[in-house]
């Protein structure tokens, strides 16, 4: 698993107050982590502080399970 | 009841007459207290008069970058998370309508409506992740039944009702809560310049027969700061000796 993948994960289980094991690539934050709303964009917030990086609000709407979290930050780490 | 010992509060305006009694209440009832406004002479003197556990961070707020900062620099100099923000900065200027410049509204809305939320945005993200704190916005009797000449405060002061209502309907299940106290006419250096007779025409509309004083406020915002208002959210609380039932 990459770096960044890790931190991701950390940071949900942090959050999210849920088991390590629960957090998957596929996990959903709501549908599967328990998330609300607030969660999402508290997240969200979070992986901007922790990468450095923005999200903007139309790519945060899709960022929906682990994996799209992931998938987003390596992408903008990668540019 | 009512005691507020650890907790940290911030202030804004705390230099006027309401700010500074607020002040007071909160610093009497055990908070550590940061006192906030444009006045850096004035704040400091109310901060050392307080003595231990009161401090201050100037910030004008009309800046929005200022106002952006001051919740960490509040933090700072308390030494503490925010466990109560008290948005009771504000300013007017009268015009009737007609008359007034757009400079004039901008202003008023700039500083009595858009800091406050700058300043409820960056205190939220600490709180909600405290899964705990107090918001109290100070708006006015103005906001809910308008005034000449008021186009702009009036404006502002509705507009604060209507942003707390949905900051605590965004921040409720974190058990932070957002409310309004909603003060009437009080004695203070304002409202101390009016004629007599626009004195005596102000008091046959206040049921309670007197403007009110500075603690009648503060009272009130301790009320909502406190722990036993934990089931009380979006509320405004009216405290104007009765001169109007909204």
């Amino acid at each position: 698993m990459s770096e960044i993948a890790d931190k991701v994960k950390k940071i949900v289980v942090e959050h999210l107050g849920v088991e390590e094991s629960k957090v998957t690539p596929e996990a959903s934050f709501i549908d599967d982590l328990g998330a609300d709303s607030l969660d999402t964009v508290e997240l969200v917030m979070a992986f901007e502080e922790a990468f450095n990086v923005e999200i903007p609000e139309d790519a945060a709407e899709k960022i929906t399970t682990v994996k799209d979290a992931i998938d987003y930050i390596e992408k903008q780490k990668a540019a | 009841m009512f005691r507020l010992d650890g907790k940290t509060a911030l202030v804004t305006g705390a230099s006027g007459g309401i700010g500074s009694a607020i002040a007071k209440t909160l610093h009497a009832q055990g908070a550590k207290v940061v006192l906030s406004g444009t006045r850096e002479a004035v704040i400091r003197e109310l901060a050392e008069e307080l003595g231990q556990g009161a401090f201050y961070a100037a910030a004008n707020l009309s800046e929005p970058s200022e106002a952006d900062a001051l919740i960490a620099k509040a933090e700072d100099v308390a030494g503490a998370p925010l466990d109560i923000l008290v948005n009771n900065a504000g300013l007017t200027r009268d015009m009737l309508a007609l008359r007034m410049k757009d400079e004039d509204w901008n202003q008023v809305l700039n500083v009595d409506l858009a800091a406050p939320f700058r300043l409820c945005r960056a205190t939220l993200k600490g709180m909600l992740r405290r899964r705990a704190g107090r918001i109290v916005n100070i708006a006015s009797v103005i906001g809910t039944t308008g005034n000449a000449g008021q186009a702009n405060y009036a404006a502002a002061k509705a507009g604060m009702v209507g942003m707390s209502k949905s900051l605590a309907q965004e921040a409720g299940s974190r058990g932070v809560t957002v409310n309004v106290v909603a003060p009437g006419f009080i004695v203070t250096p304002m409202t101390d310049v009016l004629p007599d007779a626009q004195k005596e025409k102000l008091l046959s509309s206040i049921p309670l027969a007197r403007l009110g004083q500075p603690e009648d406020i503060a009272s009130a915002v301790l009320y909502l700061a406190s722990d036993e208002a934990r089931w009380v959210t979006g509320a405004t609380l009216h405290v104007n000796g009765g001169m109007v039932m909204a």
